[in-house]
């Protein structure tokens, strides 16, 4: 009964200490070396306009639909895009509500984009991303949807495709992961040129 | 699988474990002996000094099998009892900008136990419904703690087996802070810096509200003054109404601090909802790789640590070797599975190149996928980077049956290292039966007392997954929580009961264990099944340990089985495979094995 109290009394002890340790001190020094060396990525990656509006975060995908944008994944996040409820649709590969969603998300694309009815789509143009906040779409992705964008807003589709290749993240280091490419700051810059072009 | 970049980078992966596995070895047997010598030592010593005093830990007092287990429960208990209070009154503790509520008893319990065990299970939203005093708190004290504790028990398992003779094996108190400070803590200092230079967010601010670019409606369920939904005339179906979506609400708060010790301690719990697939816990393929890495890197340390206790390296490597094989099979597997992709949707037009990218990022592709989801649940960490759910039949087997083995392949930190300890010894129990000569493991004879010892910690997991799924299955509550129909379905359970047993914590996440209408069955049913699943492994390993560190040796004579080299290794993975594969095979027939052939007859449910 002596051991089993002590053990008792030891384990509460303990358990304060680490709690001030591991839970308030060792956040805090992170906190410190983070917000010192990385102030942008350790407060969101945030995208900032010129009069200080946050429009968004370069990590998060938000949604557009017009033709004139980039279209990112489709989204399950909350009711799509809601970076407070991240999740992806969880249907499994025999569900018939995920081949319904995809044979949908399907024609929209080829219709949308002008593709043969027969033609092969990408395959995360119409499938969710786990988190429902990927910001990337694939180069193939990107490359399908350049015409379409350069109708809408009127530019060469060359320079669309310059500005594809200019946001395109590479694999790390060169050979880590996949290309992607980033559809906000895709878009932004998009605007920012159209802007430029009806001055 | 035709793809050279991703042959690269599983080689890299590979090279890059290897090449770790040594210097870590030899790191964890300084900081798992008391007297033990790290660079680290001028630092550190006070502090651990400090502690010591504090809480009345004699360091020079070694403890028996009863008085390690003892200390291990009574730490856990208060750990558990103390997460439960947080969580339950967060709305009445700091940092809470969100202004969230405490949680429901059944949540709480299912969290506290969750984080205790090693486990880490979500079954909550952690965006939306953790405050950040909880998330930094409650949460990530067990991130240390268990990942401490179930190093300390594979620390205590070898000196068992690398003692003659011994009454003691080792002091749970100075194991669990010496691994504390000395490992987990000053790795994951550099880890977390390293994390937010990729991206990974680590402040105190409330949540961001964003203007987006472009506008949109959705459709919204309409609710009244009191938040209940407005329902149409039939009283059934709700009123739903357009809702104007200008803005974006960005989470914020402590999050890289959480995640290094999240994948460095094999816990998997992340601070959103959607874990590593989300970009804010995982930014890069870069943060990507170490954070792999970093889940098999103290187990595969702690076979080193094996081999140079039991003063027989090449037994070491031999167990190392056994996981080894076992996981770059069942990577292959999964990414083989993926990359072929989903017959029913690649004849909806899917480019049948790009593989299943459902559930999956961009920026990860199919093979970082599907390593990270064998990798994930080889061990216990639980953490994922793509929606195992939407994974092809037998892209979802692979990560079902790794954890149904018993996640020994590398396995939980120490908990990798004491689960294969206990197939080592029933392969050689099995191998003294075929040559009929009593077993011996390193000069122990290994007796009755022994295995019964292991087929205790064998069976009870086994008939805790198999008895949990049973019963969800056949209860309405247990088919209400299902997001899918069919075949898969039934896998959903299956997954998690073999989850929170194997103490793994991810999950085939469309079920849903915390229903709106607060019913407690799988919150409460898989709480206990993770406790079962830990503790009542624990205690029989200790009394293993306790009672081989008692044993004399026997020298080693021409009769000796030897436990190193190409046939122990094969006979430890074909012991795995067997208990695994003639435990399972059942349920994972009625689950993945049939839905895959449905897939391909094209069967939608």
């Amino acid at each position: 009964m002596k051991t089993f109290l002590t053990e008792i009394r030891t384990s509460l002890l303990l358990t304060l200490v680490f709690a001030v340790l591991l839970c308030g001190a060792y956040p805090l020094v992170v906190w410190a070396g983070a917000q010192a060396l990385f102030p942008a990525q350790a407060n969101g990656s945030l995208v900032v306009d010129k009069d200080g509006t946050v429009c968004g975060s370069a990590l998060l995908a938000q949604s557009f639909t017009s033709d004139k944008y980039f279209q990112p994944r489709p989204s399950a996040a909350g009711t799509g895009y809601d970076a407070t409820s991240s999740g992806g649709t969880n249907l499994g590969p025999t569900s018939q509500k995920l081949a319904d969603s995809i044979k949908t998300a399907v024609a929209a694309y080829r219709t949308v984009n002008g593709l043969a009815s027969d033609a092969a789509v990408p395959a995360d143009a119409v499938t969710s991303s786990g988190s429902g906040l990927d910001p990337h779409i694939s180069l193939a992705n990107a490359q399908l949807q350049a015409a379409r964008v350069a109708t809408a807003r009127g530019l060469p589709r060359a320079s669309i495709f310059a500005l594809i290749a200019s946001h395109t993240d590479g694999r790390s280091l060169g050979a880590l992961g996949e290309p992607g490419v980033n559809v906000l700051l895709l878009n932004r810059t998009l605007d920012d040129a159209s802007k430029s072009s009806a001055r | 699988m035709n793809s050279p970049n991703a042959w690269l980078q599983f080689a890299l992966y590979l090279g890059a474990l290897l090449l770790i596995t040594k210097p870590l070895g030899l790191y964890l047997v300084q900081v798992l002996d008391v007297h033990g010598r790290t660079f680290l030592d001028p630092i550190v010593r006070p502090v651990e000094r400090l502690t010591y005093r504090v809480c009345g830990i004699d360091p020079a007092k070694e403890q028996s099998w009863i008085g390690y287990t003892l200390a291990l429960l009574m730490f856990s208990a208060v750990g558990l009892l103390f997460t439960y209070f947080i969580l339950r009154f967060q709305d009445h503790l700091p940092l809470n900008p969100q202004n969230f509520p405490g949680l429901s008893p059944s949540l709480a319990f299912n969290t506290a136990a969750s984080f205790t065990t090693n486990t880490n299970w979500q079954s909550y939203t952690g965006e939306s419904t953790m405050s950040y005093f909880s998330q930094m708190v409650a949460l990530t004290i067990h991130n240390f703690t268990s990942a401490a504790c179930g190093i300390a028990i594979a620390a205590a398992l070898v000196r068992g087996i690398a003692r003659q003779t011994a009454q003691t094996i080792g002091n749970f108190w100075t194991d669990t802070v010496r691994v504390t400070y000395y490992l987990l803590v000053p790795v994951c200092l550099v880890f977390a810096l390293f994390l937010v230079s990729q991206g990974i967010i680590q402040n105190f601010k409330p949540y961001t509200v964003a203007k987006t670019l472009e506008p949109y409606t959705t459709q919204v369920t309409k609710t009244d003054d009191k938040g209940q939904p407005v329902l149409a005339a039939d009283g059934k179906t709700p009123v739903m109404v357009d809702q104007k979506v200008d803005t974006q609400t960005i989470v914020q708060g402590p999050v890289a601090s959480q995640i290094a010790i999240k994948m460095l301690g094999t816990n998997g719990g992340g601070y959103v909802n959607a874990n590593a697939a989300h970009p804010f816990e995982n930014p890069t393929p870069l943060s990507n790789f170490l954070q792999i890495l970093s889940i098999f890197a103290i187990p595969s340390a702690l076979t080193y640590y094996l081999g140079r206790m039991v003063k027989n390296q090449r037994h070491g490597w031999a167990v190392w070797g056994a996981m080894f094989a076992m996981f770059v099979a069942g990577a292959l597997v999964c990414w083989k599975a993926e990359v072929s992709g989903n017959p029913i949707h690649q004849k909806l037009g899917v480019a049948a190149a790009d593989g299943n990218m459902e559930g999956k990022e961009v920026r990860f592709g199919i093979f970082n996928s599907a390593l990270f989801a064998t990798i994930t649940t080889d061990a216990s960490c639980g953490a994922v980077n793509a929606m195992h759910d939407s994974f092809t039949p037998i892209g979802g087997l692979v990560p079902l049956f790794n954890m149904e083995t018993g996640e020994v392949i590398f396995g939980g930190v120490g908990a990798g290292l004491y689960g294969m300890l206990i197939f080592v010894v029933l392969a050689v129990f099995i191998a003294g039966l075929m040559v009929g000569r009593t077993p011996e493991y390193l000069g122990k004879k290994i007796e009755a007392y022994d295995v019964k010892l292991v087929m205790l910690v064998l069976m009870v997991l086994a008939a805790t997954i198999l008895g949990g799924t049973a019963w969800a299955a056949v209860s309405t509550w247990g088919q209400a929580g299902l997001n899918n129909a069919g075949p898969h379905g039934f896998s959903e359970i299956l997954y998690a009961y073999s989850s929170a047993v194997g103490n793994n914590g991810s999950a085939f996440a469309g079920l849903t264990a915390t229903p709106a209408d607060g019913d407690w069955h799988y919150n409460t049913t898989l709480g206990f099944a993770m406790l079962i699943g830990r503790f009542l492994m624990i205690v029989p390993i200790l009394a293993l340990a306790g009672n081989l560190a008692s044993k004399k040796l026997v020298p080693a004579s021409a009769g000796t089985f030897r436990t190193e080299g190409v046939t122990f290794v094969v006979l430890l993975i074909g012991t795995v495979l067997l208990v695994g594969a003639l435990t399972f095979l059942p349920a994972l027939a009625i689950g993945p094995i049939v839905e895959h052939y449905l897939m391909h007859a094209g069967t939608l449910f």
